[in-house]
């Protein structure tokens, strides 16, 4: 009980004082929002739809199927199919949503839409830091705030996306082999 | 004056007091000179004890991997002020039951008794702003009084727990008064003099280049020791802050305190600790000399602040290492291990001064305090099993 | 009668008076400890330096709180607003007080009156010169009046063991 405890203490300290001003991995806070920490891959917050090419409208690859609507736990999707049709990346004509809404004030981040989805159209966002002073109508996002596009979404979620791609491919690699014997037929006839 | 630049600049506070008194009729000239001495006061150690939250709040952070505040003002310097408003913004929440004049009373009563300390203390050379007969007396008297309104806060909140937090700080600070006034009375009786500004003076012979301050002897390094320790636990600072630490479990005394009141309780708590820590610069380090002969040209209110600071800084640095003392081992230490040690630190003193100047004292002095530290050090561990700790059923 | 004395002396007898007549006890234990800290502030102000400051230190810093101990140990707290306040009751209460101030009253006034510095005609006292105050008593403590210093430190020490004998024993009944 001579104090040598205290001393070995007080030499830590001291060495944890002076050390951080000269050793920069001593420090290991991270000074938001001026630096930020990166996200783990499968990282997730709110839904995001998805398009390809450059154009929102023609390259959305939603088509109004509602199952996200009906599978939404807290019921926060709103969906309206249009009235008409457009194709889609396999070149079929499609519905499309008309009205895609997203309360994102209700959503509970579950990914039921994500993992219900049919058409690879709907995936989780990352962004956090989202708040706003519009109590009413800042947190209900329209169908042109969700929509983003397939590179966004390559740079997220980078393994999900390659996957996904892979399996559109495949999809549209079959559609073209069907398409050709057929095409190849519709030549032969005529 | 034909004094030389290095003198002018030393007393160039005095001089500037003397100046603005002699502007002021005759009869009023001690009133107005002791108004100043008080100002000065008012406006240094509140605007040292800002500047004492961030530099704590930066040093506790880097001691612990982090860094401080640094969004207020450049690295975080301007924190107190943002403390300052948002304490002073804050909704003054009294309890119904409490008794209000007590309640409003007690963190005025400690932060009046915690300015008075400051009266007695040299700050430089022949700037004490009183120079009493009974400087130290006055101090410890003063000290006392903020026992009592540390009971007042506690009383007063109407509150079990905030009562039972106010006996047991006021049983810590009666318990460590002890050692604290017996390791000054052996500087005292080195001095021969109650008067501070006398201590101060005594101490600032040189022989060769070393100073002839107390702690530089055997007695007066472990009298030096033993007072700090008891100003940590006089103060409420870690590791003795049982009284506020409780706060964060059941209750303080200050707990029913809210907004400006609360600002002035840590006002309070800081300011005993500047005033301790520069009543222990006083009787051991020297006051306002200069550490060494060849020094003597910076001015000395320079040096007691500097000494001033780094006691401050041992302060955060004992907050930041030790964790803290639990009732019992408090009063043990107080009364087992540090009130026999202060008594053969007086007895020590006495004999350093009896004795003739030589290696012989040196050695008589320094085995009187040694030989016994370490028996006693030993003897209080006897029958305490102090290691890992070990489950009879979790294992 | 300078101004510092009529302060000191209105504060002292204000405390006094305010800790006989305060409803609830712990206010007037803090009304005593003011009328003791104008007692303290008359000694300084007499110029009497360690009398005061040790007044202070003594009775503010001390006794005060072994009081005020007393009190919150005890049920004195409660039991003072339950008080006799019968007509009778507070009639025989105060007469007896009055009864005892005025013994207390005329023996120190006596004792005052009779004193050697008040008899001794004023033009031979002298003012002792608080510089020396200090020395002086510190010189007497231990020349002139070692013994009864010696006897005090015994007594203390007496009180201390008994103190620590009175705690002790409680352990054994405890078990």
């Amino acid at each position: 009980m001579l104090g040598e405890g205290i001393v070995k203490g007080l030499a830590e300290t001291a060495r944890n004082f002076l050390g951080s001003f000269v050793d920069e991995e001593r420090l290991t806070t991270v000074e938001y929002p001026e630096e930020r920490l990166p996200q783990a891959e499968a990282a997730r917050n709110f839904p995001f739809l998805i398009y390809d090419g450059d154009d929102a409208e023609k390259g959305l690859r939603c088509v109004a199927c509602q199952i996200c609507e009906k599978e939404c736990p807290p019921r926060c999707i709103h969906i309206e199919k249009s009235k008409d049709k457009k194709p889609d990346y396999v070149g079929k004509q499609q519905f499309y949503p008309a009205v895609f809404d997203i309360d994102v004030s209700v959503c509970m981040s579950c990914q039921i839409c994500v993992e219900v989805c049919p058409f690879e159209a709907i995936r989780m966002d990352t962004q956090f830091e989202l708040s706003t002073d519009d109590r009413f109508g800042g947190l209900l996002w329209t169908k042109a705030e969700l929509a983003k596009t397939n590179e966004y979404y390559h740079s997220i979620h980078p393994t999900e996306a390659g996957e996904t791609d892979a399996r559109l491919d495949e999809e549209k690699a079959k559609v073209a082999a069907k398409a050709k014997p057929a095409e190849a037929e519709m030549q032969a006839k005529a | 004056m034909t004094q030389a630049p290095v003198q002018q600049l030393d007393q160039i506070f005095v001089m500037l007091k003397h100046w603005l008194v002699g502007y002021v009729p005759a009869a009023a000239q001690p009133v107005v000179s002791s108004l100043l001495s008080v100002v000065a006061i008012l406006a240094l150690f509140p605007a040292l004890f800002a500047f004492t939250t961030v530099l704590e709040r930066k040093g506790l952070g880097r001691m612990q991997n982090r860094y401080g505040p640094n969004r207020v003002g450049p690295f975080g310097l301007l924190q107190p002020l943002a403390d300052g408003i948002k304490s002073l913004t804050k909704e003054d929440v009294v309890p119904r039951t409490a008794d209000k004049a007590v309640h409003f009373m007690a963190p005025l009563l400690l932060v009046a008794a915690s300015f008075l300390a400051y009266a007695v203390l040299p700050v430089g050379r022949n700037m004490a702003a009183v120079n009493l007969d009974a400087g130290v007396l006055y101090f410890f008297a003063v000290g006392a009084v903020a026992e009592l309104a540390v009971f007042m806060a506690g009383w007063s909140s109407h509150n079990k727990y905030s009562l039972l937090g106010a006996m047991r700080a006021i049983a810590q600070m009666i318990s460590y008064e002890v050692p604290l006034i017996l390791s000054s009375l052996a500087v005292i009786m080195a001095a021969g003099s109650l008067s501070t500004v006398e201590i101060a003076g005594r101490q600032a012979g040189y022989s060769g280049i070393w100073p002839h301050w107390y702690v530089l002897t055997p007695w007066g390094l472990a009298g030096f020791l033993l007072f700090m320790i008891a100003a940590t636990a006089e103060t409420n600072r870690s590791p003795f802050d049982l009284p506020e630490g409780e706060s964060e479990i059941i209750a303080g005394y200050y707990t029913e305190y809210s907004g400006f009141k609360f600002a002035l309780f840590f006002l309070g708590e800081y300011l005993g600790m500047f005033a301790i820590s520069g009543l222990g610069i006083t009787l051991f380090l020297g006051g306002w000399s200069a550490p060494f002969s060849f020094l003597t040209w910076i001015p000395s209110w320079i040096w007691f602040f500097a000494k001033l600071l780094a006691l401050i800084a041992v302060f955060i640095w004992m907050r930041g290492t030790l964790p803290r003392l639990r009732m019992d081992q408090l009063m043990n230490f107080a009364w087992k291990f540090m009130l026999p040690m202060a008594l053969l630190v007086m007895v020590s003193a006495g004999v350093w001064r009896f004795l003739p100047h030589g290696v012989l004292r040196w050695i008589v002095c320094f085995v009187m305090i040694a030989v016994p530290y370490v028996l006693l050090g030993r003897g209080l561990l006897q029958g305490k099993k102090i290691g890992k700790r070990t489950y009879r059923f979790a294992e | 009668m300078s101004l510092s004395f009529l302060i000191l002396a209105l504060l002292t007898l204000g405390g006094a008076v305010a800790a006989m007549t305060l409803h609830r006890l712990v206010h007037c234990v803090l009304a005593l400890t003011v009328a003791l800290a104008g007692l303290a502030g008359l000694y300084l102000n007499l110029g009497a330096q360690f009398v005061g400051l040790a007044q202070i230190l003594v009775y503010v810093g001390a006794v005060a709180i072994l009081i005020v101990f007393a009190v919150l140990l005890t049920r004195g707290a409660e039991i003072a607003s339950q008080m006799d306040s019968s007509r009778q009751g507070r009639f025989s209460a105060l007469a007896g007080g009055v009864a005892t101030a005025a013994a207390v009253f005329a023996v120190l006034a006596w004792v005052v009156l009779h004193s050697p510095t008040l008899s001794a005609p004023a033009a031979t006292m002298t003012q002792v010169a608080p510089q020396a105050a200090m020395q002086q008593i510190g010189d007497a403590l231990m020349r002139r009046y070692v013994l009864p210093l010696e006897v005090m430190g015994l007594m203390l020490t007496a009180a201390l063991i008994g103190a620590v004998i009175l705690a002790l024993e409680e352990k054994p009944e405890a078990q």
